[in-house]
């Protein structure tokens, strides 16, 4: 892998252009950004600003058609085969027939790993995720957030550094998300993970991230990089100090810069 | 429990007492012709009551009575040694043989076609229009001509039967399981990507166990239809063994209440066989923890 001073994701004019009946749609266009080592970057933006397709391009789940992207300081494809990351999406898609261990333990059996290295790594990501005793129950037997902590623990357990993540809590509601907001930000204490976080709600962009990207649709470009002033270490009790307010300001001003190019 | 005993007795018993009302109705009133007809002919004075009696009595009725249909089938099973060629137990065995092995290679047959067709999109756009135009030939047309050829080489008994049970029930099968297989939505199949996972894997992992309850509901159609294969399939053997031969003797010699014991313990035979289906779909889903 590559050293902490590369990034591990870096786009160059990276474009995408979906061709439909409609004509083509810009889905992405002409993205510059880097990402570094251990950075908790959020993607903000409306829908159809391209930020779950730009989040679907690093994890090789969709091809670029224009510019560069290295993962890893590898093609996208590359870094998939070689299981560099690990996707969170929005629905948790826990398998019904699998138990929560054995959900996770999935991705462990289709690597290859050994018996007893699947019982360990099991048992570690299931307490990372506070989920230790319910290893046996299926997933119909836990609540929403529960499934979701569950389905980190599978993106978790394969040790990939990059963790890429879909709106994962954009059908929670918002106690839970609040709840998994902070024990994610625990999380990526702990592990010294990147991660990249697709969501639609400012507080939470603004309260997890060291960085926010804000997108605008049509086509899906970046329209503010923002890189957060924050402490690392924060409760939620500091959404409602002056410096998260200040921020949260920025993030709904590019937001509405972006869409006065529609209207 | 009473009251739930009540909830799920009461409404079976009030639609089987109907049924068995208007069956008797229509025993009386196809049955009186020929019994004035007998009448008229021996002189004999009748009453209306007597008449009713008459037409449930009848050795060769155009609708025998539920009560004779019963006593036929009781005689043919219970007091009959199975091994009798008069045993309904002995010609339902046969037919019932022939329709296990049908029904077991109609599922092979259905699952592998399905497989070939999920994942190779060449096979899709061939196989799927033959399969479908395979099952608008009427398999009355067919079965004579597959017992002939199978026999011409040499080729009898159980097996020919059993084709004509597999030609139904693949049906069934096949599309239920093609659809089984796709179901998994894109989200799951994205995952599979992310861990680089073959298609073996993303196979066995995922199409296969979510398609579970596709195959069993598929089975459950499939097993009623492997049963009319096997009847099917009896009839242009000359009927010497099976429901079908019950059927088709019965009907060379007018008797008819051989044909209703031998058609009623067709449809019974069906009921017991989708039943046992779904008893083993319960079975295998709570063992996979997908019932809740």
């Amino acid at each position: 892998m590559s050293k902490d001073a590369s990034p591990v994701v870096s786009a160059k004019k990276l474009s995408l252009t979906f061709e439909t009946n409609d004509g083509p749609v810009h889905a992405l266009s002409e993205i510059d950004l880097d990402i570094a080592k251990g950075e908790f970057v959020s993607f903000i933006g409306p829908s159809g600003c391209g930020k779950t397709t730009f989040l679907r391009v690093i994890a090789d789940l969709e091809k670029p058609t224009g510019g560069e992207i290295t993962v890893g300081g590898v093609s996208p494809e590359e870094a998939r085969l070689a299981r560099a990351y690990g996707f969170v999406f929005q629905a948790a898609s826990l398998y019904p027939w699998r138990s929560i261990e054995k959900n996770i333990a999935l991705p462990l059996e289709i690597m290859g790993f050994s018996k007893s290295e699947i019982q360990e790594r099991t048992r570690r990501v299931l307490e990372l995720v506070d989920l230790d005793e319910f290893g046996k129950k299926f997933p119909w037997q836990l609540s929403g957030g529960m499934q979701q902590r569950a389905s980190i623990a599978r993106a978790l357990a394969f040790d990939a550094d990059l963790l890429l993540m879909d709106e994962p809590f954009g059908a929670l509601d918002e106690i839970v998300r609040d709840h998994l907001n902070e024990q994610l930000l625990k999380l990526w204490d702990r592990t010294n993970k990147t991660i990249c976080f697709v969501t639609h709600s400012i507080p939470e962009a603004v309260y997890l991230s060291t960085k926010i990207v804000v997108m605008s649709p049509r086509p899906g470009r970046v329209i503010d990089v923002i890189e957060s002033t924050l402490p690392k270490d924060r409760s939620l009790d500091i959404r409602e100090s002056p410096k998260f307010l200040e921020l949260a300001h920025r993030v709904r001003d590019g937001l509405r810069a972006g869409h006065s190019y529609d209207e | 429990m009473n009251k739930l005993l009540e909830g799920k007795i009461a409404p079976v018993v009030v639609v089987v007492s109907v049924l068995i009302a208007i069956w008797y109705c229509f025993t009386v009133y196809l049955n009186t012709p020929w019994q004035l007809d007998r009448y008229e002919k021996a002189g004999t004075d009748w009453t209306y009551s007597q008449l009713i009696t008459d037409t449930m009595k009848q050795d060769r009725p155009v609708l025998p009575a539920v009560h004779q249909v019963v006593v036929e089938i009781w005689q043919t099973t219970v007091n009959k040694n199975i091994t009798s060629k008069r045993s309904l137990i002995y010609h339902g065995w046969i037919t019932l043989s022939a329709t296990l092995l049908g029904f077991l290679f109609g599922t092979i047959l259905g699952i592998t076609l399905a497989v070939l067709i999920v994942h190779n999109k060449a096979l899709d756009k061939s196989l799927m229009p033959w399969i479908i135009t395979s099952q608008t030939i009427p398999i009355l047309a067919i079965a004579p001509m597959v017992i002939v050829v199978l026999n011409a080489i040499g080729v009898s008994g159980l097996l020919p039967k059993a084709l004509i049970s597999t030609y139904l029930s693949f049906f069934p099968i096949a599309v239920g399981m093609v659809k089984g297989l796709r179901s998994p939505d894109q989200q799951q199949l994205d995952l599979m990507h992310t861990y680089n996972a073959s298609a073996a894997q993303t196979f066995w992992k995922l199409r296969w166990p979510n398609s579970v309850p596709f195959l069993f509901t598929s089975m459950k159609v499939a097993v009623a239809i492997s049963l009319v294969g096997a009847i099917v399939g009896e009839l242009p053997t000359g009927a010497i063994a099976g429901l079908g031969a019950r059927l088709l003797a019965g009907s060379y010699y007018g008797q008819t209440i051989q044909i209703w014991s031998a058609l009623i313990s067709a449809a019974v035979l069906a009921a017991v066989l989708v039943m046992l289906v779904g008893v083993a779909n319960n079975v295998v889903l709570k063992r996979m923890g997908m019932s809740q």
